[in-house]
């Protein structure tokens, strides 16, 4: 009888998985021991850290999407209707065209979202780069800026947390490029008291926000955006006015695990090294869906799923997990709109960023062309 | 609260941050102490010995309850209460 994996979600976490499993496992695949299944709401694959470039016009949405079945193997079955449920007791999948799959091993990498609901006001006073729509209105809103006081604030828990610093370089360097870097007030915030939660990025910032201008209100989480009064207040007590509020906000997971009872605002208790939910023995979770305290990031997701894929082969095949995760994680981190550094770090190493050069910056450029060749299980 | 005190705390959630370094203990704690009701008691675990000067701090100026450290060997249990909606 055949075995049955399937993966809940069509990002870079499950499409990584699906097709190293389905190479992995081509032998089995053939000889029709194997079927690999992913589920996904969207027809389409974004390629999300093009949003950065899109938000200064560098990269075109068309450049940033792919169909998602062009990008898995062909022994992949994709199903494109999103799942409402899903039965850990039973070992089933609910979608909501009614079809109910059944799977011997399940994948959860559902992602998470911006959920700028979750603060008073910021959905309607704020502007953020994290989907395309509202990337395109900021967009807009740059472009017609005459002048003025531009804020940014995070929310808790965010992906990419390398962004808000990017984006505040690039945005530091264009309004350079566009002579209007003496009329704009920019204003960085963050939650604790540094300018990052990497301490040796939280200091490359410090040493670097003088030149660029930039200032820095640490210790703010948002409590409550007034988008008549434009003001941001901070759960702190600091209330800040702007212009043009600019904001990454917290995030949520996906409804279906909500929906599920598998995890609190969408994230589900995962352990850091098996990567497997907390209490199941056949569920492992992947990339933004975990809950772990670790970077919610594209390259999270990455490494992680190199280790989900080697076990679930190693299960399938002798019944044994034996690879862990380290916590391995590498980001780039754009520092203005013509050099780049990057940072990598694991749970035993901490990051140490390099001297930005344009090197870096033309690899991370080149990386946002051959990015599809990631999801594809080849780079 | 003494450290024998702590240590009889069943705490209503426990995140382990050891050994993560991004985004960080505090921004856990932070995230943690926004999303669970009140009256919920956290355990932070800490590998960052700046972590038991910053939560502290932190919790002092958001008007939450700061219960004590017990430190490990390496790492730092520290509790919470939320005391207040944020």
């Amino acid at each position: 009888m055949s075995k049955r994996v399937v993966i809940v979600g069509g990002g870079v976490g499950g499409t990584i998985i699906a097709n190293l499993l389905a190479k992995k496992m081509r032998p089995e695949l053939k000889k029709g021991e194997l079927v690999i299944d992913v589920i996904s709401d969207k027809a389409e694959h974004f390629y999300q850290p093009g949003l950065l470039y899109m938000l200064f016009g560098i990269k075109h949405h068309d450049e940033l999407v792919r169909n998602e079945i062009d990008l898995l193997d062909p022994m992949v079955a994709l199903h494109l209707h999103p799942a409402i449920k899903i039965d850990k007791d039973k070992n089933e999948v609910h979608l909501k065209n009614g079809v109910i799959i059944k799977y011997d091993i399940l994948v959860l990498a559902t992602g998470s979202r911006p959920a700028p609901e979750m603060i008073p006001g910021l959905k309607e006073g704020g502007n953020w780069f994290y989907e395309v729509e509202a990337c395109r209105k900021l967009r807009h809103e740059l472009m017609t800026f005459k002048g003025g006081k531009i804020v940014l604030t995070i929310g808790l828990p965010h992906k990419c947390p390398v962004a808000p610093l990017e984006v505040s370089y690039m945005m530091d360097d264009w309004f350079r490029q566009r002579g209007l870097r003496d009329k704009v007030d920019y204003t960085y915030t963050y939650p604790i008291g540094r300018l990052h939660g990497l301490e040796p990025v939280a200091n490359f910032a410090a040493k670097t926000f003088p030149k660029h201008g930039i200032n820095s209100e640490t210790l703010f989480n948002m409590k409550e955006v007034d988008p008549n009064k434009k003001t941001v207040t901070s759960l702190e007590g600091v209330t800040l006015k702007y212009d043009i509020l600019i904001t990454i906000p917290p995030h949520k997971g996906a409804q279906v695990i909500e929906d599920s009872g598998l995890g609190q605002n969408g994230f589900v208790p995962t352990d850091k090294f098996t990567l497997k939910m907390e209490g199941s023995t056949n569920i492992y979770v992947v990339g933004d869906t975990t809950n772990l305290p670790i970077s919610k990031a594209g390259s999270t997701a990455h490494f992680e799923s190199d280790i989900i894929v080697e076990n679930i082969a190693s299960e399938l095949r002798n019944g044994l997990t034996p690879f862990r995760y380290d916590g391995k994680v590498f980001c780039f981190i754009e520092t203005g709109l013509s050099k780049a550094t990057y940072i990598m770090f694991d749970y035993n190493t901490p990051p140490n960023p390099v001297t930005p050069s344009a090197l870096i910056h033309w690899f991370k450029l080149t990386y946002n062309k051959v990015y599809w060749l990631t999801p594809m299980g080849i780079l | 609260m003494t450290e024998e005190e702590l240590k009889q705390i069943k705490p209503t959630v426990t995140v382990d941050a050891r050994g993560t370094y991004c985004p960080g203990p505090l921004m856990e704690l932070i995230k943690e102490v926004r999303q669970q009701p009140v009256g919920s008691v956290i355990e932070l675990i800490s590998g960052d010995a700046g972590s038991a000067k910053d939560v502290p701090e932190w919790l002092n100026k958001v008007k939450q309850e700061f219960l004590g450290v017990i430190p490990g060997d390496g790492y730092w249990r520290i509790f919470s209460k939320k005391v207040k909606d944020m």
